[in-house]
């Protein structure tokens, strides 16, 4: 089927596939994101076990601080998340087209 | 025979009273706004019987919480932010109890409160117009302006833009993580219906039971849980607290 032959429906089917195929790729990139807070979490927590292992009295502080550092580090990986769940879910582009 | 294709609904929050004028939505209040009113609600009453009857000396276990709660408070802006702020105990401990309550509330099958952006992106406001109005008082007006521009007024859009986006990535945190959470929550629910259909399918069972009772429901989804409400809710606002109290001490010139 070539340009001249399609309908205006079937050009809208086309560009809708695009659309949607092009959010899917886009969600899957998006979630490379997670990559960077896996290794600094785990680099942090294994800091924190260091610490607690050469000082034991200072658990509750150690693993509390952890914690936030790594809340705070996660947040990257949230954000590419937000945009993976907003390219599946939310279908932004979509309505652009008409 | 059930059906076995996977549906996920993913909504925003959705509109529980709107008012009309002239049969056109004036403006409506989301489920957002509901649910905070529940929280405040309950959190006024929990406040209430804590602090019933209060004596010098501690006599009822209430009072023993209400003051361990009041001193854990004291303690974390006095060490955070210097005793001299100890005003803004009442004002931390009061967006912690809200952030840690909306968000829980998502146990009891309502829609969390932290799941929209416009309740967080609020709190992050407040945290931005806080820490501007210590930076201004500290360093006077001018001095507020000037410091955009430092160390060479060529950086000065960056200063602006680091200035809105410390804020702004709180409230996106807080929001991300927990609406993250509720939406893999209901991709799992909807991942299970299709699992316990697809066995009902197979065993060739039907009935007013096996309509509601999915099978495979029982048990997983509270694993999941207890990271995505418990764990996450109350990280994510000791978080928050925590930077604001931060960036709040910081403005205000904290040694």
């Amino acid at each position: 089927m070539d340009m001249q032959t399609m309908s205006h429906e079937d050009v809208l089917t086309l560009a809708k596939a695009i659309v949607l195929c092009g959010q899917g790729i886009g969600a899957g990139l998006a979630l490379i994101a997670g990559i960077g807070p896996g290794i600094g979490e785990g680099y942090a927590v294994g800091k924190a076990i260091e610490t607690i292992g050469r000082q034991p009295e200072a658990r509750s502080a150690a693993t509390s601080t952890m914690f936030i550092g790594c809340a705070v580090a996660e947040s990257t990986g949230i954000y590419g998340l937000l945009i993976g769940f907003l390219l599946l879910f939310a279908n932004p582009f979509l309505k652009h087209l008409s | 025979m059930y059906n076995t294709e996977i549906q996920i609904n993913v909504e925003g929050p959705r509109r529980m009273i709107s008012f009309l004028s002239g049969g056109e939505v004036l403006f409506s209040i989301s489920e957002t706004v509901v649910t905070g009113w529940l929280v405040i609600i309950l959190l006024f009453i929990a406040m209430k019987v804590l602090t019933h009857n209060l004596k010098l000396k501690p006599e009822s276990k209430r009072q023993v919480i209400a003051e361990w709660i009041v001193e854990f408070f004291n303690n974390l802006v006095a060490e955070n932010m210097g005793t001299t702020m100890l005003g803004f105990a009442p004002y931390i401990c009061a967006i912690f109890a809200f952030a840690l309550f909306g968000s829980l509330i998502s146990m009891t099958g309502l829609r969390s409160m932290t799941a929209d952006i416009s309740c967080t992106g609020t709190w992050a406001a407040m945290t931005l117009f806080l820490i501007t109005f210590y930076k201004i008082r500290t360093n006077g007006f001018f001095g507020y302006l000037k410091s955009y521009a430092e160390p060479t007024p060529v950086i000065t859009p960056i200063n602006v833009l680091s200035e809105v986006a410390t804020p702004a990535a709180m409230g996106i945190r807080i929001f991300g993580n927990i609406s993250s959470g509720m939406i893999i929550t209901s991709m799992v629910y909807a991942a299970l219906t299709v699992a316990s259909n697809a066995v009902y399918n197979l065993i060739g069972t039907s009935s007013v039971i096996t309509d509601y009772f999915k099978v495979f429901q029982i048990g997983i989804p509270a694993a999941l849980s207890i990271y995505f409400d418990l764990f996450s809710s109350v990280i994510q606002s000791y978080v928050f607290i925590m930077l604001s109290m931060t960036y709040i001490g910081q403005a205000a010139g904290k040694e």
